[in-house]
């Protein structure tokens, strides 16, 4: 692990496709899984990632020499990658995975993203900037298994993200259960960014046009020498029981009764 | 024919926005007189409504009941916070049978009343006027039923249209109209008010989308024309007069209504304009590289730009991108496949950024996901509700030639000058339709005596409607001169004496009796 020069920072940013946050989900015939013929995006907390990236480098032009954006998915995932360089990213590595193939874990992403850090010719990362977690998985995982897999120093649920000049540490707040949590991490190091963090946003359409002419890089997992086999068997999924209906009354006494009859008063 | 004063109190009690007023021995304004020969309202009728709904679907500051009149503040003042009726009863029938008894008692007793859905009405159509009976249909909310096939929708009245769109979308379709309003407006009202809304470039008008109506006449017959027919030419279509009418000829209780399969890639596109000046070359190219898949194409100036920016706090562009853009385009486009319509979409992107020498646009953003167009399409949807927020809104609802669309608001913004917040115009560019919301501290008669008919004046020098879509409610019975002709209001006159002799169907709304 080299020290890093705070100038000349070189971000990777991991995003994920998932079914939109706006989509009403519906579980599949098989019970298997969730219906997913349906709209995907980028997920949010992810977005909220590229956001900070494109955001550091507007407060210190100097600092950041580069923004990649990162995905391992099915082909359509190279969507989101073009969204993510038409918000201000430099270029993607698209590690590409057979539309059939069952959904990476998080222990095989972190792996996968271990070795692109590992390989990444153009330098070594600084910085990792990823969601805290998937939408569709809600595991909040990734991030911390990265960190343990590369022995970086890790700041979860980031709300505020502040690059020290001239040392060579962030510091970071963290939302934690009982408010809010200040730390500072030396580089290189994985932040998982929070919902308040930042609010992405709307890529402009000369951003739109740029980014068709950036560049991404194409690879397999198997050339990174990762196995993306999941370890986890799903053995069902079921919508939780339906709400039982319930009944109108006709005045406060009634209500009392109903109350009473419920052991509730 | 009375003038109409309305004097809304800017009172201490007057909450910020459009949140309602309660009822007070002080509130007064004085309403047309109502031309009828019309009964009171006695216990001895709410009794008679109790026999025929339970006493849940009741709301009556009379005998028996004798509610507080706060209980029915709500049913007595509409979504503005503008108009103000004295109702003493609100009935919310289950059935039809229910509401033709209801109306076979009111007829006879000469009681006017008023329909009334999801009380988003924005012209004073959907409120009493003094104290008429509400009947309001929010309990018949039934789906009855729905083909997949056809996409035929059969449903109550009092369905929420936001509620009917989540019926279908599992079906894939999608109802052929949609507003701002949606997640309170009820179909019968949008039928009564023939609603125009987002997507009627697309998908055409409530005449042509409706199939059937099961109404309620006024002496309580009812009329069952719900077919689910989409040809049937057997004698006058008489559906298409109830449509439009703002419940003065009858109540619709069901409606029979096409819907559209869903399409299954959506995506909008929000543009910055220099000027005005240049959205018509634009509306044009648009139509040209986007041919079938446009959907909506919707303008707003910088004014309601900035307006829902403050609303929101958000911002869809940075200042920069923006500058110093007067005019913004929202356009929707719905096709059967994204990727052919992302190539139409760059097609015409491409070419706006080709043209260096005079540009017609100066910046803009493309949805990149399904939440990010629903976001998208809050820069135009809330600016209703952001001038609410403001103050008290004059709303005009008018067509006018595209041209005209700035000309016509800088001349409001003239004539109103600084006795006014804010004036901001938007619209359906598709369909000719402008909005102009003239945002004040409180409605007065001096501002309202400015507006009109000034307003309605500059509409008939160019031979527009002096409501487009949103109808006459009671705001503008007495300004139809300005868009219909004598022999016009003559027969629609004696039309509405044909249908509801009595004259107790919704009084003084629309035709000026």
């Amino acid at each position: 692990m080299r020290p890093t020069s705070v100038n000349y920072l070189k971000v990777l940013v991991p995003v994920k496709r998932c079914v939109d946050y706006a989509v009403k989900i519906r579980v599949n015939a098989a019970q298997t899984g969730v219906d997913t013929n349906v709209k995907h995006s980028m997920n949010p907390f992810d977005e909220i990632a590229v956001e900070e990236a494109v955001r550091l480098r507007e407060r210190m032009p100097k600092s950041v020499e580069s923004i990649t954006v990162a995905s391992i998915g099915p082909p359509k995932s190279g969507e989101i990658i073009r969204t993510a360089l038409a918000m201000g990213a430099d270029d993607g590595i698209h590690v590409e995975i057979d539309e059939n193939a069952p959904q990476p874990e998080p222990l095989g992403v972190a792996k996968t993203l271990a070795e692109l850090i590992k390989k990444k010719k153009n330098g070594d990362v600084d910085l990792v900037i990823m969601g805290k977690q998937a939408i569709d998985g809600d595991n909040g995982m990734t991030g911390q298994m990265l960190a343990g897999l590369l022995g970086w120093g890790q700041a979860t649920f980031a709300s505020k993200v502040e690059v020290l000049e001239g040392e060579k540490e962030v510091k970071v707040t963290r939302e934690v259960d009982g408010g809010l949590e200040e730390i500072k991490v030396k580089l290189p190091a994985i932040i998982t960014t929070d919902l308040r963090l930042n609010e992405p946003r709307y890529a402009s359409l000369p951003n739109i046009m740029k980014a068709k002419k950036k560049k991404i890089e194409r690879v397999t997992p198997e050339s990174l020498g990762v196995d993306l086999k999941p370890i986890l068997e799903t053995i069902k999924v079921t919508e939780p029981p339906k709400r039982v209906g319930g009944g109108k009354v006709e005045s406060v006494d009634e209500l009392v009764e109903k109350l009473k009859a419920a052991g509730v008063v | 024919m009375l003038r109409r004063n309305i004097h809304l109190l800017a009172s201490q009690s007057t909450r910020a926005g459009f949140r309602v007023s309660t009822g007070t021995a002080r509130r007064w304004y004085s309403a047309p007189t109502l031309s009828g020969n019309f009964s009171s309202l006695e216990s001895r009728d709410v009794e008679h409504f109790a026999t025929i709904l339970p006493s849940t679907s009741i709301l009556s500051t009379l005998g028996p009941f004798n509610h507080a009149v706060e209980e029915l503040a709500a049913y007595n003042s509409d979504w503005m916070g503008k108009y103000h009726g004295k109702s003493k009863c609100v009935l919310k029938p289950k059935t039809v049978e229910e509401v033709s008894k209801i109306l076979k008692w009111c007829w006879e007793r000469r009681i006017p009343v008023v329909p009334q859905g999801g009380n988003t009405g924005l012209v004073g159509g959907s409120v009493p006027l003094h104290d008429e009976v509400i009947i309001n249909l929010s309990n018949m909310s039934k789906i009855r039923k729905f083909d997949p096939v056809s996409g035929i929708l059969v449903c109550d009245a009092g369905c929420v249209l936001e509620n009917l769109s989540e019926y279908l979308a599992p079906h894939k379709h999608i109802m052929p109209l949609d507003l701002g309003a949606k997640g309170s407006c009820q179909i019968g009202g949008n039928v009564s008010t023939n609603a125009g809304g987002l997507r009627l470039l697309r998908y055409g008008s409530l005449h042509g989308t409706v199939l059937g109506l099961e109404v309620v006449l006024p002496n309580g017959e009812i009329l069952d024309q719900l077919t689910t027919l989409r040809k049937d030419n057997t004698g006058y279509d008489l559906k298409q007069l109830f449509i439009g009418a703002e419940g003065t000829l009858g109540i619709i209780t069901g409606v029979s209504i096409l819907t559209p399969a869903m399409p299954l890639a959506q995506q909008n596109i929000l543009l910055a304009l220099p000027s005005f000046t240049t959205l018509p070359e634009l509306y044009k190219l648009s139509k040209t590289y986007l041919s079938e898949i446009i959907s909506a194409f919707e303008y707003f100036d910088r004014r309601a730009y900035d307006l829902v920016c403050r609303h929101t706090g958000r911002k869809a562009l940075t200042d920069e991108e923006v500058g110093d853009s007067q005019a913004f385009v929202l356009i929707e486009t719905s096709g059967g496949k994204a990727g052919h319509d992302e190539e139409k979409v760059n097609a015409l992107l491409e070419h706006l950024y080709s043209m260096e020498e005079n540009p017609l646009i100066n910046s803009g953003t493309l949805s990149q996901s399904p939440s990010q167009f629903q976001s998208l399409w809050g820069f135009r949807e809330l600016i209703a509700e952001a001038a609410g927020k403001e103050g008290k809104v004059y709303k005009y609802d008018i067509s006018v030639p595209v041209s005209e669309f700035v000309n016509t608001a800088d001349a409001v913004r003239k004539q109103v000058g600084d006795k006014v917040k804010e004036v901001v115009g938007y619209g359906h560019v598709g369909d000719g339709n402008l909005h102009i919301n003239v945002i004040a501290d409180a409605y007065t008669k001096e501002v309202e005596d400015l507006l009109e008919p000034f307003v309605y004046k500059v509409v008939s020098k160019h031979r527009g409607s002096i409501s487009a879509e949103h109808g006459i409610g009671s705001m503008k019975t007495q300004h139809l001169h300005y868009s219909k002709s004598d022999v016009s209001i003559d027969l629609m006159k004696r039309i509405k004496k044909l249908f509801d002799e009595r004259g107790i169907m919704n009084p003084g709304k629309v035709v000026p009796m």
